[in-house]
């Protein structure tokens, strides 16, 4: 053992005749070895190019062809009459895709130069880089003429990651005047792209539906997407052009929307902050609906800038809020005719009168009427178009509020219509069940005092006050829409009795062309008479501001619902001026807007004459502001953080669920009749006497406090 | 008798390995031309005319005489590593990392000719070398300096695929010359030891995302990954008959890295498909088989340490290289023998199989003789 151990370990003699002999073998092996190696790189080379094939192939055609896909035209949007209100216009644009740029500071800095565009351009565009996830593109320029558009084109490849484009892009003819209704296009957000993940959303110049119509419709506007197959290199350069395949136009959405009369209630709002609706009371179509201050959709579908944006929240009359349907209003007196209709169905004489010395004494306090000085004997037709107050307030709490109420919704007030917009604000129509409810206490006799002056809790939009005005103008169900189709049955009867309209409509004929509060409401048409009702509501009490002058925010509404042929009603209107000071500065609007429905002329020489005063139409006026924005503040705005966009859109947005203050008195209604201006707001001096009681005055905005 | 038909000094030459070698090197320019866009500028033509030049030294070479080799080995073995010195000194001077020498008319890269000549040194080390003494350190510790100078300087530059090389070269002839086996398991059992070790402390970054992009190539397709995974694109696609000649999308719509030089073997089968592949491995394995077969006859032990060290030369590139394209190995940038377009890898390869050829001629002198 011990010796073959040794001997193991002892050195192996090596000759060169052995080492001769380990060549030969080891040669061998290292050939065999070779052989195999061989043999496994053919084994491979087979499964690549066998077993694999269909792989690799179908790599090879996704790596050589790009699918690039067309954004199809999207669906024009006309009114009645097949006017555009939305349509496409051809468009040289450039976009970024953050992603493949190579040097984007660089990039960016050489398109500014090439598109010259301005310092707050640039600035906007930065901002929509930092914001965007590298795969969507960044619209840099549109609408550019070809001049600017070649001098990138030509450049292209020493710019990657920069997109030219021939394409369309979203045209609104009528600019601010269709903001709110129509909506406008942007961009798709990483949001969007979430819940849709139809890759034309992350296309270079196809852009979504934002906002209103274009939003709820944007799966019908959107079309088919065309397709270009072309071959590229790896580098992304185009080789050739394989094939194309025409994209398909969206649907075009049709609606009952006058273009002409849209576009003039529009501007005829003028510099106020107020809504106009107008209807059509054979079929409810609605033929305008008009919220101004608004924006201009065009200019928004770049994406909103720095500017912009401080232009929108500096403005106190809220331009983003659409005022038609988010705007809660107390509606004042033109819920009368509704509550003199309830009454008449209650089974009261409308002969029936009441004296009024100005006020109405119940128990031991006393209800103003706003004529201090009093309307003497008041019947119910007096009531409506002398607006007396007294009349209501005596009545009302004989009849009680559950049938006021009932009325109040069957006319409309407080419902939700089956509208395609993006939000609706109900407000309220208050009854004893629902304080109840709401509040845990007893109704109390100022509330129904309230409530039937449309003061209190009540709260409408201004939307509801042109249904309430078609219903009343009808005596049928309407149902407001937007959509225009060939079916245009009648809407059913509200079960009203005809003898009671016929009497409700000839004291609201009395208000326009009679002894009534509107006398300048009266149409410069012959034959046509306009039936109508004012309405003053009350936004801060009266020992806080008399409503009329002051400041903005404590001004009182000014609310006129009206409908004409008064005999034979064709169409319905309501117009609502935010803080106008009452009235007196909605009704001019209104009778404006209906001249035009009979001659477009004499309306529109009103108008220009305005227009005149107040510096141009909503577009100039939204420019000239921009320009003074850019010249004071320039590229000096703070960028607005997402947070912060959000809760400003949701402030306007959000006015259903806005806290509504516990009244606890009866409000002073406001004086009716007084403005004698045509359109502008015009303070005049409150003919009331200071608020004598000091109990519960101002701590609420909408608490009046005279007793 | 049929030989005197045609003049000895080319009936002499090894044309059941040439011709077939000729086959590749013209498969190689019409790829080169395709690659090219189909032009013949810059590749296809330079290929044919440097491989035409290189096959002229390559038969001055085979026509040397043995004593000269063996002369020669310890002073080219020096010559080139002074080279090397002078590279990394130069890099050194003029700041960054350097691997050639621009000698004016061409430039030079020193680590390519230290392949063969690691070769040609060690076979003379071991035929100097009294056989007891060859299982001893004096036959191990003289030959790992030759082979660690060199593999050192070139690790320097930094070159990991040609120091890869130097080592395989002159580890093949350490193994042929008969060190003990036990040594080479040793080493390889250590080796595996040390390589998680030098992965994570000694490669440069981009070394190690290579290593990584090989074992997961999919992991970052756009990235470090994208050569391995175009390359097993291109080769997939082209399937058994290939795309045709000129209609290689991968290549000539640049997905493909290096089309002409590297990765010419995927270029290659995309439009030859894998019928052209297989025609690549036949030639391959035509010309090793008999490089090893000449190594195998050789009458002496330098000559057939030299010619077997030499096919090993030639097999690392070739093995490498296909393993690279077809995603078996690491991107090391390694080009293809005959096919690449590349005058350095042409020069090695040329050396290496003149070599070859010169053992042939001294075995057939050999031959005659007895």
């Amino acid at each position: 053992m011990k010796i073959r151990f040794r001997r193991a370990l002892a050195k192996r003699h090596m000759s060169m005749g052995t080492l001769r002999n380990s060549f030969d073998r080891r040669s061998l092996v290292i050939g065999a070895l070779q052989g195999g190696i061989g043999t496994i790189l053919a084994a491979r080379m087979g499964y690549l190019a066998i077993f694999e094939n269909e792989k690799y192939k179908l790599e090879a055609e996704s790596n050589r062809v790009n699918l690039s896909l067309i954004p199809p035209r999207r669906g024009w949007i006309l009114d009645r009459h097949g006017i555009p209100l939305a349509s496409n216009r051809a468009d040289f644009r450039v976009d970024v895709i953050p992603e493949r740029m190579e040097d984007a500071p660089r990039t960016i800095a050489r398109l500014g130069q090439l598109l010259s565009l301005s310092p707050i351009a640039l600035q906007d565009l930065h901002d929509k880089l930092d914001k965007v996830n590298g795969f969507a593109a960044v619209e840099v320029a549109s609408g550019l003429d070809w001049e600017r558009f070649a001098a990138v084109s030509v450049r292209l490849p020493d710019l990657p990651g920069v997109v030219t484009q021939r394409g369309f892009s979203r045209y609104y003819p009528a600019g601010p005047s269709v903001g709110h209704l129509i909506g406008y296009v942007g961009t798709a957000s990483a949001e969007d792209y979430e819940k849709d993940h139809d890759p034309l959303l992350v296309t270079p110049g196809y852009k979504v539906g934002k906002d209103s119509l274009e939003k709820i419709f944007e799966q019908d506007l959107r079309g088919t997407p065309g397709a270009r197959r072309v071959e590229v290199t790896a580098s992304g350069r185009i080789v050739r052009d394989l094939d194309t395949r025409d994209d398909v136009q969206g649907k075009t959405l049709k609606l009952t929307i006058d273009a002409g009369l849209q576009d003039y209630a529009a501007r005829r709002i003028g510099p106020e902050s107020g809504a106009v609706v107008v209807m059509d009371c054979h079929g409810g179509g609605i033929l305008a609906m008009a919220s101004m201050p608004s924006f201009d959709p065009n200019s928004f579908s770049d994406g909103i800038g720095r500017l912009e944006w401080k232009m929108l929240s500096d403005d106190d009359h809220v331009p983003l809020r659409n005022k038609v349907l988010r705007g809660l209003y107390p509606p004042g007196s033109t819920v009368k005719p509704m509550v003199a209709l309830s009454f008449l169905e209650a089974g009261l004489d409308p002969g029936e009168s009441v004296f009024c010395g100005g006020g109405l004494r119940v128990g031991n306090r006393v209800f103003h009427c706003w004529n201090r000085r009093g309307h003497g004997q008041v019947d119910m037709a007096k009531g409506i178009y002398q607006s007396c107050d007294v009349y209501f307030y005596h009545f009302a709490q004989r009849i009680g509020m559950n049938p006021i109420a009932a009325m109040a919704r069957r006319l409309g007030l407080g419902q939700e219509f089956p509208l395609p917009v993006v939000g609706q604000s109900y407000g309220t129509v208050p009854d004893p069940a629902w304080k109840l409810r709401k509040y845990h206490k007893e109704w109390q006799t100022f509330d129904t005092v309230n409530a039937t002056i449309g003061q209190g809790y009540f709260l409408v939009n201004p939307l509801q006050q042109a249904v309430m005005a078609s219903r009343i103008a009808s005596g049928r169900k309407l149902i407001p829409h937007l959509l225009h189709g060939p079916s245009d049955e009648q809407a059913p009867s509200l079960g009203i009795s005809q003898e009671h309209l016929d009497l409700v409509h000839s004291a609201m004929n009395e208000v326009v062309n009679g002894r009534g509060t509107a006398g300048r409401a009266k149409l410069p048409i012959a034959n046509v008479q306009m039936a109508g009702k004012t309405g003053t509501a009350q936004v801060v009490g009266l020992n806080v501001g008399s409503g009329k002058g002051g400041l903005w925010k404590h001004r009182d509404h000014g609310h006129f619902i009206c409908f004409a042929p008064f005999d034979n009603p064709r169409y319905a209107c309501a117009v609502m001026v935010e803080h106008g000071g009452g009235s007196g500065a909605a009704y001019p609007i209104a009778r404006d807007v209906m001249t035009y429905l009979w001659d477009k002329q004499k309306a529109m020489d009103t108008l220009l004459d305005f227009e005149k005063q107040w510096g141009g139409t909503p577009k100039q006026r939204l420019d000239t502001r921009y320009r003074t924005y850019a010249a004071q503040y320039g590229v000096n705005v703070p960028a607005i953080s997402p947070e912060e966009e959000r809760a400003k859109v949701r402030e306007a947005e959000d006015t259903q669920n806005e806290p509504q203050p516990i009244v606890s008195d009866a409000q002073s209604p406001a004086p009716e009749p007084v403005a004698p201006g045509d359109g502008a707001p015009a303070p005049a001096a409150s003919p009331t006497e200071p608020a004598g009681a000091s109990d519960s005055a101002g701590a609420s905005p909408i608490v009046g406090g005279t007793q | 008798m049929s030989r005197s038909v045609v003049p000895e000094a080319i009936s002499r030459q090894p044309w059941q390995m040439l011709v077939p070698l000729f086959g590749l090197v013209l498969l190689g320019a019409a790829v080169l031309y395709s690659a090219a866009g189909g032009h013949l500028q810059p590749y296809a033509l330079s290929h044919v005319i440097r491989f035409l030049i290189f096959l002229a030294m390559a038969t001055v070479i085979s026509r040397l005489n043995r004593n000269l080799f063996r002369a020669a080995a310890y002073p080219v073995y020096g010559v080139i590593v002074t080279l090397l010195v002078l590279v990394e000194l130069i890099g050194a001077v003029g700041g960054g990392s350097q691997r050639w020498l621009n000698l004016g008319f061409m430039t030079l890269q020193p680590s390519e000719l230290m392949k063969p000549a690691i070769v040609l040194v060690l076979a003379r080390f071991y035929e100097s070398l009294p056989a007891p003494m060859t299982a001893s350190w004096r036959g191990l510790v003289p030959a790992s300096v030759l082979i660690g100078i060199p593999a050192v300087l070139v690790i320097l530059q930094p070159d990991l695929g040609t120091a890869l090389a130097i080592c395989f070269g002159g580890a093949v002839c350490m193994f042929l010359a008969g060190l003990p086996l036990s040594w080479f398991l040793g080493v390889g059992a250590a080796a595996s030891v040390a390589a998680p070790i030098a992965f994570f402390t000694l490669l440069h970054d981009y070394q190690r995302n290579r290593v990584l992009t090989f074992l997961d190539p999919e992991s970052d397709p756009l990235g470090t990954g994208y050569h391995i995974t175009q390359s097993k694109i291109a080769i997939g696609s082209g399937g058994i008959f290939g795309k045709g000649f000129g209609n290689g999308t991968q290549s000539h719509l640049q997905y493909l890295p290096e089309p002409h030089t590297d990765f010419v073997f995927a270029t290659m089968a995309e439009e030859w498909g894998l019928l052209g592949g297989l025609f690549v491995l036949f030639v391959f394995a035509v010309t090793l088989t008999w490089s090893t077969n000449v190594a195998r006859r050789a009458p002496d032990r330098f000559s057939s340490l030299l010619a077997a060290g030499m096919t090993a030369t030639i097999f690392f590139y070739v093995a490498i290289n296909l393993m690279m394209v077809m995603g078996l190995a690491p991107v090391v940038g390694i080009p293809l023998p005959f096919m690449s377009h590349g005058g350095t890898s042409m020069l090695t390869n040329m050396i290496c199989l003149g070599t070859i050829m010169a053992v042939n001629r001294w075995n057939q002198t050999n031959r005659t003789r007895l």
